[in-house]
């Protein structure tokens, strides 16, 4: 039987969220036009979105829906840039502080805005847990004039929480627009856009249960406005398109849902994940956690194991039904070594050995003990496997 | 009784109905896609390469219609190193290497064959137009059923063990149409998917160009045997035994003839050429040699006879083939001092050091050696 354990990546959608999202499909009407059947569905959409601004923490207003997570990182860094050369001037410049631990939307987006507008990026070393060295973020902040200061709520690879209170404090008199990633810390820790003091924070509702394809980018009502991705009617603040009522409302539901989960469950989810991170130790005495110990997300189980490759620990665990990530990016199926854990300071032979078990709140101590009984095989094989193809 | 195999899926129509039929005859099939660059194009342009995106795209869609897990394996690094690096050191010592056979000797029955086995599979089915039979003295590499689509030539190179845990369900397909009205049949997308040729690093087809930004262009002599200077090249690596095409010779020559490249002389960087004639050997030899299967002692053809060197024997009559789509030539072949000897009964024109001799005896692909020297037909003095 499958063991699914990859939730980081996606987050299976409970029942009673499919129901709320098919019954929204059903709904006729653009929420922008000015009939009735249009009303109705804006209506609908603004239940929705106050709904999610009361978990978030922040006003309806504040809340710009997007494609997803990705779009959402986007609006915030590129919208930010190009604001910034309106309001100064085309060739004036630019920065955006942050690590090289972020996930590849927001590097990926550094990279554009580098190349095509010039942006200076500084890096803000993280230690070797992936956790955002704030001192050296103050001597640079106090070096650079910064537009944007951007990072992680949660790492989602290693699954270390940033210390953004402090981040916030210091970015605090530089004047840039602060930017958090709250996409996999949504639905694991407490997330509240207004007790985080941010400017912007991106979030994703298919990593709490809802529907791929729904994002949205909180965007405090005091931070300057945006420049646009794409163009085509203004339908939110920064973002045009036709709203998609049905993702909105079933995100709605999904995110409701999961706060209630985690307010209750998620000590539970943790002691299962230490039960899974305790069992495999004594398995295999070798693996290493990496990301911080003490200050993570309570699903997040990062591990290297020496001497192994993490796509055929992959390997050997699908086989055996159970579904796990090695963490980094794939480029069509081939995971790469993990950028999080170089930038941790890790070697590329390391990093290779790397597996990610992320749990949902349904994984019990039976799911765990699966695990735990095939470990050492699957450890054994990789081995085998490694010496075999000489790497 | 089916065994676990392992369906190594480039993307290609060979392979995938090499995977379709190993699923049929009742094994155990998981299908891998190599990525071998580490920078692969989103797409397939024109009708080159395998290791694109969207050729992994396209294995990934047969082995979900063939309901069975299907695994990206990344070799790049041992591609870069064993095939991409070993080409561009070939050529810069003057020879001319054949990297599809360095790829099925290091990587594809090598390093992807050997994973396969550490993770517990039995055999590796790939797409190739040969057979595996058993023969008195274990398994032996046989030619494909249809002349005209052999590839075992390309499988010279397989030692004993790996012809242990090959299989070729194409083996006795009679023609690719075949293959691709089955693929069709089947509702794979790539049924007509152009085969892919010439050598997939290089994608727009550009060996000279390709190998000059990365040995450099060096100017030098072109020279005729006797040491007289007809022209000159922008660096040796760029010229291969036989060619004739591209000399730009500033001379005719005294007969008004057309002239080869006989010779390429990299650490001179001289390119000698020569009349057609003067291409002819009648012997190579080479010193890094394989067998698939019994060697010629084990297999009665000839007679042992070792030496210093360990493994010799004596002379026996084969036919050897220098080249994917050359014709093989009669020969008789010995093993002595540590080379494969071949003399060729008829001469052989514009054979390169660095290609590989594979040996025939009759159907059965008996071993190859990479060519280090060969012998001119004409003064019967020793050639590169």
């Amino acid at each position: 039987m499958s063991l699914y354990l990859d939730y980081q990546a996606t987050s299976p959608m409970p029942p009673e969220v499919r129901e709320v999202y098919l019954d929204a499909l059903a709904g006729v009407g653009n929420p922008s036009s000015i009939h009735q059947a249009g009303q109705r569905q804006r209506a609908i959409l603004e239940d929705a979105r106050e709904r999610i601004a009361g978990v978030l923490g922040c006003e309806p207003l504040e809340v710009i829906f997007t494609s997803g997570g990705t779009e959402a990182i986007n609006t915030a860094l590129k919208g930010a840039i190009w604001a910034a050369k309106r309001a100064r001037g085309a060739d004036s410049p630019t920065t955006i502080v942050s690590t090289r631990a972020e996930h590849h939307a927001t590097l990926d987006a550094l990279a554009w805005l580098v190349s095509q507008e010039g942006t200076d990026v500084a890096w803000v070393p993280v230690d070797s847990e992936g956790v955002i060295d704030t001192d050296s973020l103050e001597v640079i902040l106090s070096d650079h004039p910064a537009t944007v200061v951007t990072t992680l709520l949660a790492n989602n690879e290693v699954g270390s929480l940033q210390p953004i209170e402090e981040i916030v404090r210091v970015s605090s008199e530089s004047r840039a627009l602060v930017h958090v990633d709250a996409i996999a810390a949504l639905g694991y820790i407490p997330v509240d856009f207004a007790s985080l003091g941010v400017t912007a924070m991106s979030v994703s509702a298919h990593k709490v249960g809802g529907p791929v394809g729904v994002g949205a980018l909180v965007l405090s009502r005091g931070a300057p406005e945006l420049s646009a991705l794409v163009h085509g009617g203004d339908q939110q603040r920064v973002r045009s398109g036709t709203l998609d009522v049905a993702g909105v409302v079933a995100f709605a539901a999904a995110l409701e849902l999961r706060e209630r989960t985690r307010r209750d469950q998620s000590e539970s989810l943790r002691s299962v994940r230490d039960a899974l991170l305790a069992q495999l130790s004594v398995a295999v005495p070798e693996i290493q956690v990496r990301g911080s110990r003490v200050s993570r997300l309570p699903g997040n189980l990062h591990i290297t194991i020496p001497g192994c490759e993490g796509d055929v620990l992959l390997y050997l665990l699908d086989q055996e039904g159970v579904h796990v990530s090695t963490g980094s990016a794939c480029q069509a199926g081939v995971p790469e070594p993990s950028h999080v854990l170089l930038a941790m300071g890790m070697s590329e032979e390391d990093a290779r050995g790397a597996l990610r078990f992320s749990l949902g709140y349904h994984t019990s101590l039976e799911d765990v003990a699966r695990v735990a009984a095939l470990f050492p095989g699957v450890v054994e094989g990789a081995r085998r496997a490694g010496m075999a193809s000489g790497r | 009784m089916g065994v676990k195999v392992l369906a190594a899926m480039s993307g290609g129509v060979d392979s995938a109905v090499a995977a379709a039929r190993a699923v049929e005859a009742g094994h155990e099939v998981v299908g891998v896609h190599l990525a071998l660059s580490r920078m692969p194009g989103t797409l397939r342009t024109g009708a080159r390469g395998c290791c694109t995106i969207e050729d992994s795209m396209d294995a990934r869609r047969v082995a979900d219609m063939l309901g069975i897990a299907f695994y990206v394996w990344d070799f790049s690094e041992r591609f870069a190193k064993d095939v991409v690096q070993d080409f561009i050191d070939e050529y810069s010592e003057g020879r001319t290497p054949n990297p599809c056979m360095r790829c099925n000797q290091h990587i594809k029955f090598q390093a992807v064959l050997e994973r396969g086995l550490a993770l517990g599979f039995d055999a590796i089915a790939t797409g190739h137009y040969a057979s595996v039979i058993e023969g008195p003295q274990g398994k032996e590499l046989h030619r494909a059923a249809t002349w005209a689509k052999d590839q075992s030539y390309v499988l010279g190179v397989l030692t004993t063990e790996q012809l242990e845990h090959c299989y070729f369900p194409l083996a006795e397909t009679p023609s690719k149409d075949e293959v691709r009205a089955e693929a069709a049949q089947r509702g794979f997308i790539v049924a007509n998917k152009p085969d892919s040729h010439d050598i997939c690093f290089i994608p727009d087809g550009d060996t000279r160009g390709w190998l000059a930004d990365r040995v450099g262009e060096k100017h030098g002599p072109v020279l005729t045997s006797d040491g007289e200077l007809v022209g000159s090249h922008q660096g040796a690596h760029a010229f291969t035994v036989g060619q004739r095409k591209g000399l730009q010779l500033g001379y005719p020559a005294a007969d008004g003839k057309p002239r080869y490249v006989l010779e390429v002389r990299p650490k001179t960087n001289e390119v000698i050429v020569g009349p057609k004639e003067a291409l002819a050997i009648s012997e190579l030899a080479g010193s890094a040699m394989s067998f698939a299967g019994a060697d010629p002692v084990e297999s009665g053809l000839a007679g042992a006879a070792p030496d210093d060197h360990g493994f010799g024997c004596e002379a026996f009559e084969c036919h050897v083939q220098v080249r994917a789509h050359a014709d093989p030539v009669p020969a008789q072949a010995r093993v002595q001092s540590g080379e494969l000897v071949v003399r060729l009964h008829e001469p052989l024109l514009g054979v390169a050091p660095g290609q590989s001799a594979v040996i025939y005896v009759g159907t059965r692909v008996l071993g190859q050696c990479t060519i280090d020297r060969t012998v001119s037909a004409l003064q019967g003095a020793p050639l590169g």
